[in-house]
């Protein structure tokens, strides 16, 4: 594993040197379906070293925004921009996105982190060894054979998250990865979340679960109806709760705030 | 990307196919399409003596049994060597128009008409076909057409005229067009209880005959030709004239002829030699 | 009716024996029909790969167009065909009429389209599926064509038998550019009208039965092949 974190600080450091994709700055995004303003004027400056948390009731638009971020929508107006790299898609191919619903291949687990890694150019020892390497951190060694899509929900979200830390994205963006995991799960998958940050990973994560935002947070940004109501650290967010919006969400929830 | 992997598809895909048309269309090749009709292969005369003379010569007869009509219209088009057919007048229309070479006399048999054996028209044993039809058509029993321009069908509304009785014409519910061949429109016969006029070799080789039986023949009026005309390679210059010819002199010479008078069901010949010179 | 006793035994009379003609009727049939529907699969799937991924002007219209064709009748089919291949048609000089490879072009072009349509649905609904997470991944179009393709392979196997369903019981396009030659474009199902033209119903129903009882064993394959891919929730 020091191996290959060493070889992750070297790319990172190669790729760095050409154009930084921090700070992201999101200038008066919008994005309608119709009349309706789904992301109502977003203005977001978000920083390299902390774990983002975004929250806010459903239909808020965060699955939107994290989608907007990775440049798999459009904006209708405004703008996303990852530090100086010109190009969204440039910037997307330094990222991975962890759906709420993990899209498996209909394949063996192997073959789908093994499909992920062929989209880079390693050659095949690098290519098996970062495999190998990636089974073992995810605990999946012995699920590896098996079809990956009669595994338990669990376990689909973990290789999922396997195969976005496998290409190592230097931003991870994850849509509720754990909605409706058992805690055990929710455990395994926190866990490698905080593994991916240790080495260097910038982590935005959508969740509605507060334990979890507590757990994983540096800071969060509160969506509702499409805007950006607080944006504050994640000690002040938990203790202060003075947005009536904030406040309600945690009286909403079932967690303990 | 994927129109380069299209393209590649679509060569192979020429490819195929060129292979596999270059091996069976070479005008070397030992073997000739013969236009015929439906009533001549659904009697069993080609299986009886077309194995003969491939032995003999190494040529193959292919057949395509169609309606006359169609046979001509296919070897108008080039689409045949020779044709082995039963519509005199448009056999001689054929050839003076220059389609054909010349039209040889190979035989013949007779048609019939058959019912069920109530005999609603009450025709049966009638001498006259013509009679017979006019019958039908009075009492108005269901009657079958082929109704697709085949020898037989054009027989059919030559005997019409004879009885000075149209069927289009009158609208007659009782007057039905199959549009098929010979053995389809005697099976569609036979499930309505209709007439209808048959040659007698197909009527003799038939296998679902039901209850029904021959009422009307001998009428010199019933007589069917046979006439085999090799398409003239002059329009096309395809057409293997000699191999066809071949076939042709064959089918009118001793061997042919004899076997043809010697293709009996239950011991009644269905077809009667009658080129010149061929017995 | 007595003709369906008498058919069953004539049925299984035939196929105990292995009637030589008959093998060689059913051999024909396969092997035109198979090798039109792996052509048709080639440019069906072609055709339907692209429509179903690329987005482009006229597409809806085409999918109407292609979804029309799938019902195209065999004689339609079959006499264009022959006009095409006819020796006054602007392919005569290939010489391909009356021979099986004219078989294989009309039911390649009956069955392309069903091909086509049917490939277009399932690979649209797999693309569906998978398109975000293949932009997310910056998957380049060929590799997510050709893994779109093969995760779908058992839901196009099953779309290919339908063409080959179509293809193996049709008789209208083959009967008019095969011409229904003894030992040469005989096949199955014109065998059958033959048969029944000359009113031997017992042996045309025998026929019958052999073509049901293929069609059969082939779904049967099908089905099994789709059951043990759906226990690994590859379907």
């Amino acid at each position: 594993m020091s191996n290959a974190g060493a070889t992750l600080q070297r790319e990172r450091v190669a790729t760095s040197a050409v154009q930084s994709l921090f700070p992201l700055k999101v200038r008066r995004l919008v994005y309608s379906v119709g009349k309706q303003r789904l992301i109502d004027g977003i203005d977001l400056t978000i920083e390299q070293d902390r774990r983002t948390i975004i929250m806010g009731p459903n239909g808020a638009g965060k699955s939107l925004l994290l989608r907007l971020l990775h440049g798999l929508l459009t904006p209708t107006a405004g703008e996303v921009c990852w530090g100086e790299t010109p190009r969204i898609d440039q910037a997307r191919q330094r990222q991975a996105l962890v759906f709420q619903r993990p899209v498996l291949l209909r394949r063996s687990v192997r073959a789908n982190l093994r499909f992920a890694l062929k989209l880079r150019q390693y050659t095949r020892a690098e290519r098996e060894e970062r495999l190998r390497h990636i089974l073992e951190l995810a605990s999946l060694s012995s699920l590896a054979d098996r079809p990956a899509r009669v595994l338990s929900q669990g376990e689909q979200q973990r290789v999922a998250l396997a195969r976005a830390l496998v290409l190592e994205p230097e931003v991870l963006l994850l849509d509720e990865p754990t909605v409706s995991l058992d805690p055990v799960s929710v455990a395994a998958i926190e866990d490698l979340l905080l593994a991916a940050h240790r080495r260097g990973t910038k982590i935005i994560l959508v969740t509605h679960d507060m334990g979890q935002a507590r757990r994983l947070g540096d800071e969060v940004v509160l969506l509702e109806r499409g805007r950006v109501v607080e944006h504050s650290p994640a000690l002040q967010f938990f203790q202060q709760s003075n947005d009536p919006a904030a406040g309600s969400l945690c009286k909403g929830r079932k967690f303990v705030c | 990307m994927l129109t380069a992997r299209l393209r590649r598809a679509w060569v192979v895909l020429g490819l195929t196919l060129w292979l596999s048309f270059s091996g069976t269309g070479q005008a070397e090749e030992r073997f000739i399409i013969l236009q015929s009709t439906t009533s001549t292969q659904n009697s069993g005369l080609f299986d009886a003596i077309l194995p003969r003379f491939q032995t003999k010569t190494g040529i193959e007869v292919r057949v395509v049994a169609v309606g006359t009509g169609q046979a001509l219209k296919n070897a108008r088009n080039g689409d045949g060597d020779v044709l082995l057919v039963h519509a005199k007048p448009e056999e001689e229309a054929f050839v003076a128009e220059g389609w054909g070479v010349k039209r040889y006399d190979v035989m013949s048999n007779d048609f019939v008409i058959i019912g069920p054996a109530n005999d609603p028209a009450d025709i049966a044993g009638l001498p006259r076909a013509g009679a017979a039809l006019r019958k039908i058509s009075q009492t108005q029993a269901a009657f079958v057409s082929r109704g697709d321009e085949s020898g037989t069908h054009k027989k059919e509304r030559a005997l019409w005229k004879v009885a000075a009785v149209d069927p289009l014409e009158t609208g007659a519910t009782w007057y039905r067009e199959a549009g098929a061949g010979m053995g389809a429109t005697l099976n569609t016969a036979v499930g309505m209880r209709a007439y209808t006029l048959t040659d007698r070799g197909t009527w003799l080789s038939f296998r679902n005959k039901g209850d029904y039986t021959i009422l009307v023949e001998g009428d010199s009026q019933l007589f069917n030709q046979y006439g085999a005309i090799l398409v003239n390679p002059a329009k096309h210059p395809h057409v293997k004239a000699g191999l066809g010819q071949q076939f042709i002199d064959w089918l009118v010479g001793p061997e042919g002829q004899s076997l043809i008078a010697g293709y009996a069901i239950a011991g009644q010949p269905l077809f009667f030699p009658n080129a010149p010179g061929g017995e | 009716m007595q003709d369906f006793g008498q058919a069953f035994a004539l049925a299984l009379q035939l196929i105990v024996s292995a009637d030589p003609a008959l093998s060689e009727i059913i051999f024909l049939s396969l092997s035109v029909s198979l090798s039109a529907v792996a052509i048709a699969s080639v440019i069906g799937l072609g055709i339907g790969a692209t429509v179903g991924i690329v987005r482009f002007p006229g597409r809806g219209a085409l999918i109407v167009f292609l979804n029309a064709l799938m019902g195209l009748p065999p004689v339609v089919v079959g006499l264009l065909v022959y006009m095409a291949l006819s020796h006054a048609g602007p392919l005569g000089w290939l010489h391909l009429l009356y021979t099986p490879t004219a078989m294989i072009i009309a039911q390649t072009v009956l069955v392309t389209p069903i091909i086509a349509s049917l490939s277009r649905q399932v690979i649209e609904d797999f693309h569906s599926e998978y398109r975000e997470q293949f932009v997310s991944l910056g998957v380049p179009l060929k590799t997510a064509v050709a893994a779109l393709v093969w995760d779908a392979r058992y839901s196009l196997l099953t779309v290919a038998l339908a063409g080959l369903g179509r293809a193996v019981a049709e008789v209208g396009a083959v009967i008019i550019v095969g011409g229904n030659i003894k030992h040469v474009t005989r096949v199955m199902t014109t065998a059958i009208a033959l048969e029944t033209s000359k009113g031997d119903l017992a042996l045309a129903l025998a026929l019958g039965l052999i073509l049901i009882l293929i069609a059969l064993s082939v779904n049967a394959t099908v089905s099994l092949l789709r059951l043990s891919a759906s226990s690994r929730a590859y379907v």
